[in-house]
Formats: C-alpha cells, sequence, structure tokens
C-alpha cells in the first residue's frame, strides 16, 4: 500500500486557472518547485505573461507560461488551482468540463458563495433558499465536472504580502488524503507553511463567512473606533461565523483553525484587504456603487452577505451582523445606526459553541 | 424506464451451466477458499502494521470476543467444534506469550500460523457451497410449485390446479432496464443491491435472476437464516455465502471481504444487501452499509490493476428495489425499530419468519390471494456511480465516455490508496440511495398509508411519535372526504415528482381516486390481524394499528411529501 509518493511527477505542469492577484501569488509559490500553466481567458493577458513575465503588471516567476485553451492545460496538468472569483467560477468550470478526466486534482482558491437553483432563476426571483441552493466551490467542481479528488486552500493569505515573499502558511483541505500530501508538496516552502485539514466544507466556509466580518471590521475602522471595538466584533464575528457555517456543514473545530481565526484576524486587521476596504469606505459615506465600480477585483463579501441573507430568511436563524451589514450594503443604512441597533441586540451569552 | 412492466420470456445468457462463474468457483472452491484465507491473513498483517504487539492484540480481542459468542449465542448452524477450536487459539496464545527466550522470528511464526488457522477456518465457513444439481431442484420447485399455487387461487373451477394461464410474472411483475443487466451480465460482473424489507426478498431476487436467463449470483445471506433448514437448502442452492452478524472482529470482517473481493474479481456476479439487514422502519434505506460495497470498488481497482480494462474487467452496480403492498415481518419489524434506540444488541429471532411451517403457511396465502409485488432493475451504473452506456462505458453528466480506470491513477500508474477508496465507496453509497428513491415504484397502498399517517399528525402535531402511535382509537378517526381530498394532493405531487423522473408508479395509480384509495384499502398490509387502515361501516378511515401504518407510510419517506402537511 504505498501512498503517492510521485517522485517522478516534478517534472509535470502545475495548472493556476485565473490570474487574478491570489492566482498571481499562487503561481509565483508554485513555480518556485515546478513548470506553471496559467489559463486566462483574455489573449493580451496570456501574450503578457507569456512574453513579459507579468500579469496586469505583477510580476511573475519565468517558470510561467500561460494559454486560452482549456484543453492545453487540462492535457499537460494532473493538478491545478482555480483561482478565480465565485461570480464566473461555474461557468469557467463548465467550460473545462469537457477536458477534465477522473485522474484530475483540482485545488481550489476561491473564497466565495454560489447559487443553486433550479431553473435559470437568480437571487432576485426568490425569497428563501436552503442549504441545497448553496454551493460552496468544491460542490460547483463536483456538479459540473468529473474531477472527484478536489480540495481547497484556505488562511491568511493577503496576496499582496504573500508576493512579496513575506512568511505566512495555509491550509489545504479535502477529503482526500492524497490530494491534501500533494497539495503540501507542490506549495510548501521555507517561507510558506502548509498545514491539512479533512473537514472541506468546514475549510471553505471559513474563508467564506470571515468576508462578511471583514467588511464590518473595515467599517468600524471606517468610522474611526479603536481596538476595543475590533476585538468586540472579531470575538462576536467569530461566534456568528461559527452559528452559520455550522447550519451550512462546517466543523467547529475548522472554524476555530488557521482557516477560521487565523484569517478572520488577518482580514480583520488589513488595510490591504478587500472586503475591508469595502467596509471602510461605506463607513465614509461611499455608497457600494461607488465602491464597486472603483475596484478592480470583486469584494466576495458583498455577495457572501445577500446570499447568506437569504439563506437566514429560509432558516428562521438569527446572524445580527450579517443581517446589519445586509441593511447597510443594499437598503442604503447608516454604518452607525447599524452599530448602534448592535450594540443594543440582546445577546449576552458569551460563548455557548464549544 | 417505464411504468409499465415487462412480460416476456429471457433465454439464459449463458447455456452451458460450465460457463457460470458461480459453477467455476464451486469447482475450484478449495484452492479459492485457501486464497482468501491467505490474502485475508495479508491484510490484516498489513492493517495492523506489521507489528506483532498489534497482530497479537487483535488476536487476543478475537479470541475474547469469540468465545463470549460460543458461551452467550449459540446458534443451531454453529460447528459442534467451536469450543475446541477457540480453546486451541487461547493455549496456543497463552504459549507464545510465556515462551520470552524464542526469536522474534519464531514468535512472528507462531502468530501467523495462529492468524491463518483462524482466517482458513472463516473462509471455509463463509465459502458457499453451490451445487449445479440443488440450483435446478429449487428452481423447478420455485417456479413449479408457485405457480401451481397461483393458477389454484385464481383460476376457478376444477383442474385449476394444473392452468398455466396465471405465470409467476404475472404476480411478481419485474419493470426496469432487463435487457441491459442482461446484456452487461454477459460482458463483465454485475453487483446488485436491492433495498431489502423481508426475508422473502433473498428467494424473490433469486427467482428473478434466474427469470432473466442471468446465472446465479453469489450473496451474503444472514447466517441465522441457515438456522430455518428450508431456507439453508433454498441459500445453499442460490450460491449464498454465509454472513454471520455476531462476528464482529477484524479478522472475520477483513476475511469477509476479502472473499467477496475475491469472488467478483473471479467474475461472479454478485448481490449485497447494502442495508445490511431488513428495513426496521419500513423506510427505502437511506445510511447503507460501506463494507461490502467497498469490496466491489476494491476488486474494480484489482482488475485494473491486473491490467483487465476491458468490459471483462467491469464491475457494475445495479440498484434494485422490491415493492410490497404487504411484508409478512411488519408488525415485529416496527416493533424492533421502536423499541430499538440505535444501539446494537444480540436478539432472538422470533418474527414471522422463524420457522419452516410458518413461511409455507404465508407462502400459500401470498399466492392464493391477491398482493402483487413488483421487482424494478434500476440502470447499471460503474463503481463511482455513473451511468454506463450498452457497452458498458462510464459516462459522465454530458454523456461524454470516461475511463473509469481514471479515477485509481496517480502520476498516470493504478495506485492503491485505501483511504480514497474509502472516500468512493461513501459516494457510491450516497448515489445507490439517491436511485433507489428513483426507481422505487409507489403503490396505492403506500398512497393510502401515507395520506392516513400524515392526517392524524397534522391533528396531533403537537405530539412527538411515540405518543402519536399511543393515541386512543376515537383520535384516529378520519371523515372519507377529508381523506380522499388529501390523498389527491398527495398523488398530484407524486406525479410531479415521477415526471422530473425522480420515482415511478405502478400502473394501478393512472386509474380514477376512489379506484385508486379502495384498491390501496384492500391492499395495505392486507394479511395482518391487524390492518393498519380500513373503511368503517360508517364509511370512515381508521386504523386497527397505528405502528403498522406508520411502519407502512415510511415507504414514501424521502420525497419531501411531509412539506404538504405542514
Amino acid at each position: 500500500m504505498t501512498l503517492k509518493s510521485s517522485s517522478n511527477n516534478f517534472d509535470k505542469p502545475v495548472g493556476v486557472i485565473g490570474i487574478g492577484s491570489f492566482g498571481t501569488a499562487i503561481a509565483n509559490i508554485l513555480a518556485e518547485k515546478s513548470k506553471v500553466i496559467v489559463y486566462a481567458r483574455k489573449q493580451e493577458i496570456v501574450d503578457e505573461i507569456n512574453f513579459q513575465h507579468s500579469a496586469e503588471g505583477r510580476s511573475l516567476h519565468h517558470n510561467i507560461s500561460a494559454t486560452t485553451d482549456p484543453e492545453i492545460i487540462c492535457d499537460s496538468c494532473e493538478v491545478m488551482f482555480p483561482v478565480i472569483s465565485s461570480s464566473g467560477f461555474r461557468e469557467v468550470m463548465q467550460k473545462f468540463a469537457p477536458f477534465l478526466h477522473p485522474y484530475h486534482i483540482l485545488i481550489h482558491g476561491t473564497k466565495g458563495l454560489a447559487l443553486n437553483l433550479p431553473g435559470d432563476k437568480s437571487l432576485e426571483d426568490v425569497s428563501k433558499i436552503k442549504r441545497e441552493n448553496i454551493c460552496t466551490m468544491s460542490e460547483v467542481i463536483l456538479n459540473e465536472t468529473v474531477v472527484v479528488r478536489v480540495g481547497c486552500l484556505a488562511g491568511p493569505n493577503l496576496a499582496k504580502e504573500l508576493s512579496k515573499g513575506q512568511p505566512a502558511a495555509t491550509v489545504v483541505a479535502s477529503r482526500f488524503n492524497e490530494v491534501i500530501v500533494e497539495g503540501q508538496r507542490l506549495l510548501r516552502s521555507d517561507k510558506f507553511q502548509v498545514y491539512g485539514n479533512q473537514d472541506i466544507i468546514g475549510v471553505e466556509l471559513s474563508g467564506v463567512l470571515k468576508n462578511t466580518i471583514a467588511i464590518a471590521s473595515g467599517a468600524l475602522a471606517g468610522l474611526g473606533l479603536g481596538e476595543n471595538a475590533r476585538g468586540l466584533l472579531i470575538s462576536r464575528g467569530m461566534v456568528e461565523l461559527i452559528h452559520l457555517g455550522n447550519a451550512l456543514g462546517g466543523q467547529t473545530q475548522s472554524f476555530i483553525g488557521l482557516a477560521g481565526i487565523g484569517d478572520l484576524v488577518a482580514t480583520c486587521s488589513s488595510t490591504l484587504s478587500r472586503n475591508y476596504t469595502v467596509g471602510y469606505r461605506l463607513a465614509q459615506g461611499e455608497t457600494l456603487e461607488q465602491i464597486n465600480d472603483s475596484m478592480e477585483e470583486v469584494a466576495e463579501g458583498i455577495n457572501t452577505v445577500k446570499l447568506m441573507k437569504t439563506f437566514l430568511e429560509g432558516t428562521g436563524m438569527r446572524a445580527p451582523i450579517t443581517e446589519n451589514l445586509y441593511k447597510v450594503l443594499f437598503e442604503g443604512f447608516k454604518v452607525e445606526d447599524a452599530l448602534y441597533y448592535l450594540m443594543k441586540y440582546p445577546f449576552n451569552v458569551d460563548i455557548d459553541f464549544l | 424506464m417505464t411504468d409499465d412492466y415487462i412480460k416476456h420470456k429471457y433465454d439464459p445468457i449463458l447455456p452451458r451451466k460450465d460457463e457460470w462463474p458461480v459453477v467455476k468457483l464451486s469447482k475450484n472452491r478449495k484452492e479459492f477458499v485457501q486464497t482468501i484465507a491467505s490474502h485475508s491473513s495479508d491484510r490484516i498483517i498489513n492493517i495492523t502494521g506489521n507489528n506483532l504487539d498489534l497482530l497479537k492484540e487483535e488476536l487476543e480481542t478475537t479470541l475474547y470476543r469469540e468465545r463470549m459468542r460460543v458461551k452467550q449465542n449459540p446458534w443451531l448452524v454453529d460447528p459442534d467444534d467451536e469450543e475446541d477450536f477457540w480453546s486451541g487459539v487461547k493455549s496456543t496464545l497463552v504459549q507464545l506469550s510465556s515462551e520470552t527466550h524464542s526469536t522474534e522470528e519464531d514468535r512472528k511464526a507462531g502468530y501467523h500460523k495462529i492468524l491463518d488457522s483462524i482466517t482458513t477456518r472463516y473462509a471455509e465457513e463463509i465459502a458457499s457451497n453451490f451445487k449445479h444439481s440443488h440450483y435446478k431442484a429449487t428452481r423447478k420447485i420455485v417456479t413449479f410449485g408457485f405457480s401451481r399455487l397461483l393458477n389454484a387461487g385464481r383460476v376457478k373451477g376444477f383442474g385449476s390446479i394444473f392452468s398455466k394461464q396465471y405465470t409467476l410474472q404475472d404476480k411478481i411483475q419485474i419493470i426496469g432496464e432487463t435487457d441491459q443487466i442482461r446484456d452487461l451480465a454477459s460482458k463483465g460482473t454485475i453487483v446488485m443491491v436491492p433495498t431489502h424489507f423481508s426475508n422473502l426478498d433473498s428467494i424473490l431476487i433469486g427467482w428473478t435472476i434466474s427469470t432473466l436467463g442471468m446465472p446465479p449470483f453469489i450473496y451474503g445471506a444472514g447466517l441465522n437464516l441457515f438456522n430455518i433448514q428450508i431456507f439453508a437448502y433454498f441459500m445453499n442452492a442460490l450460491g449464498a455465502y454465509k454472513v454471520d452478524r455476531r462476528k464482529k472482529n477484524l479478522l472475520y470482517r477483513e476475511t469477509l471481504k476479502t472473499y467477496s473481493s475475491e469472488a467478483i474479481q473471479f467474475g461472479c456476479h454478485s448481490l449485497f444487501f447494502p442495508g445490511g439487514t431488513r428495513s426496521r422502519s419500513g423506510k427505502i434505506e437511506s445510511k447503507l452499509k460501506l463494507g461490502l460495497l467497498s469490496t466491489a470498488i476494491e476488486a474494480q481497482r484489482a482488475n485494473y490493476e491486473q491490467g483487465l480494462n476491458d468490459i471483462s474487467g467491469k464491475v457494475f452496480i445495479v440498484p434494485v428495489t422490491i415493492n410490497y403492498h404487504f411484508v409478512l415481518e411488519a408488525p415485529s419489524l416496527i416493533k424492533e425499530h421502536l423499541s430499538l434506540t440505535g444501539q446494537e444488541r444480540y436478539y432472538k429471532e422470533t418474527d414471522e419468519f422463524s420457522t419452516s411451517y410458518k413461511i409455507s403457511k404465508f407462502l400459500v396465502k401470498f399466492f392464493t390471494k391477491g398482493s402483487d409485488i413488483s421487482v424494478s432493475i434500476g440502470q447499471a451504473m460503474d463503481i463511482l456511480g455513473n451511468y454506463v452506456d450498452k457497452d458498458g462505458n462510464s459516462l459522465d453528466r454530458n454523456n461524454r465516455v470516461i475511463d473509469c480506470r481514471d479515477y485509481f491513477l496517480s502520476d498516470g500508474k493504478v495506485t492503491v490508496d485505501p483511504q480514497r477508496e474509502e472516500v468512493y465507496t461513501h459516494k457510491l453509497g450516497e448515489r445507490i440511495v439517491e436511485e433507489f428513491h428513483k426507481i422505487n415504484r409507489i403503490f396505492s397502498s403506500h398512497l393510502v398509508a401515507f395520506t392516513a399517517f400524515q392526517m392524524i399528525k397534522k391533528k396531533n402535531s403537537k405530539m412527538d411519535l411515540f405518543n402519536l402511535l399511543r393515541l386512543p382509537d376515537d383520535e384516529l378517526i378520519l371523515e372519507y372526504n377529508d381523506f380522499r381530498s388529501e390523498c389527491q394532493r398527495v398523488l398530484n405531487r407524486i406525479m410531479e415528482i415521477r415526471s422530473e423522473g425522480l420515482v415511478h408508479v405502478a400502473p394501478h395509480l393512472k386509474q380514477g381516486l376512489d379506484e385508486i384509495i379502495s384498491h390501496g384499502l384492500a391492499n395495505v398490509g392486507m394479511y395482518h390481524a391487524k390492518r393498519p387502515l380500513i373503511k368503517n361501516s360508517d364509511n370512515k378511515i381508521t386504523t386497527q394499528d397505528m405502528s403498522l401504518l406508520y411502519f407502512y407510510h415510511n415507504r414514501l419517506d424521502g420525497y419531501d411529501l411531509e412539506k404538504l402537511f405542514k
């Protein structure tokens, strides 16, 4: 019984699907050890990667090449890392599906949720959704392709810090040990520690749900509040994250790990985080539209708040931070009012989930 | 798959019995048992990480549990030398651990020898005793005897006993993908996984397989059934191997799994009841026992390892549901379900199938009165639950042909990864449950039982199940008109689900509603002393046994129909 040691797998190239800021960071880490092939939709980006070793100005390792053809990348790579925004994830997987085989391993790094409604309905068409209407990205992969060996990456991995080569750690989660082992083999370095976890749903949800708390944290900072308020928010946010995460099928242990608390603390304190920035600018008086127009990449937290609010309505659960964020983002509520409401909210049990 | 049943004469796919894998296997029985024993020993040494202390611990645990079993729960079928054998094991173990000065090699050899003796004993016990002459005789008895009874009951007048007007195929309707399973059985290896509600299932499936012209399937039958002689005869004839649920030790489990896996690799079509035992609650199984299922995946991988990459080495999973109006054992099953709080315990089989006499009585009843049974054959799948085409190729969701071997590849080679296969087994289990619900065929009796129970439940919405089952008689009366309109609502929803291809219905559900209801009332649990549902003299609907009503109601669990009563 030999677990895959795959010593002769080293010369096989590794795929990265999508080359946003996080995709770039991951591709650069992978390129330290392996040849990397990047899939990008736009020809000009592929040309930039192949001829100038950079993607939209972010510099890339010389081991990285690019293509616009899903078939080429699927044929040459056994392991691929989809790092695309959740809104485009399903579409890209559908595009890849004809070229994927059961031997492929996909480890995604997308911290968002997708809606799964029968027919072509959108969130606006329904007032309530249930768990089966929400897909994590691993569930999207399982639904759209024949790939079963699926994993995810999550943890405090701010792309800008990674690209500077600062030390960090991540979690590779998968139901398959071989996927975890493979992820560790490909990613691990002196500056990058890789932990394993079998609760892939819990780890994915950690990364997804912490984004809403990050928006709230940015909003507090935007109001000029200090560390007491942040401490309060992180701690209460954690409770809410676990509450919602359990309802969606994740295990509490995963939420208090690196992908949960670790990532929550990092994003709630960092001006580098997109979600944090959204909250900050909201508190400064900008509207969601203005913010969206001026950001290069989507802040996943916005979509997550919208989905979770509808989910809460379907289940009758309460999640005060998420509910108030929804009001601020989509109903023109002022951040100050939401905060005032939260301070009055009658929750007085500190911890009730352990 | 259509709703209509197929009455059809099927030619045998392998006319010469010498070609039957099960016959080949029984010819090589001795070597086969040897192979099983030695492979099982290897597995156990592997599981214990080749660590002698761990192996010793497993042997001691096994010994302890086996001696307890012999003492506390002896059965008629147990061989006479049980006690001697285990005493022998004990003294050898004691002797080995007292020899402190012996070398590591000697000790290893000693423990491995004990291990071999136990796995050999288990393998010998498990292995089937298929005899072709018995098989032929049984098939004749079943077909001849049953159809005589059937005609005696239905065709009036003298001489009816010799009538050939009705055959078993009228009584037991086979529907679904019959041609596909026949075709694939002649090319690859089939693992059939039926739902399990009654002890009658094994005979029924045996008959179905032979009617479809397929060679006999081997299957794991509870050793308790061999206590009853009439069953023992049938089981042996049908190629059954023995599964003893009392033996809950690693050595036994591994030997059993090895047997199953090797038999599939040998090309023997197999039958598992993946629920493990009969469904106590009357629900379609939703949690499967994954132990035997994992052997199908293991066998498939082993075939690929040996380079059998074409269809001859392919394992096909075929789900089957057996649909009844009436389950003989229902009263004891549901009682057990309600009293068991999920803990495993030994119990004495005291149900209606405990003696040959009672079974014969039931069979006479069954065939002389009209209560139909249907067997739905599902679409064949590969070991990960992908449907296969007529050539046995696995298809993805978009009907693209995929290579099943790819599931076992890493770095281009077939690799052994038990953890991976564990996850695969889990997935396959989920797929089978999904298919069960799809191919399940709803009868009028299921409809009326479900509707009545839900109506009573809704009227007493504050009560938990156990209080509900203890309601006084006068709380259990439903007005016919209310009942009728609720049946209509449930039926409408069932038809919607059916149009999405997620369930099947019996042709009798396409009549008028009043006919459906009276058909359902006449058939639901028809031979029980206390009927689960009747129309009383005031034209009202009521039950004589709420637990039984609950049992038959459960058959429609898993379709979200309860929502209609919220």
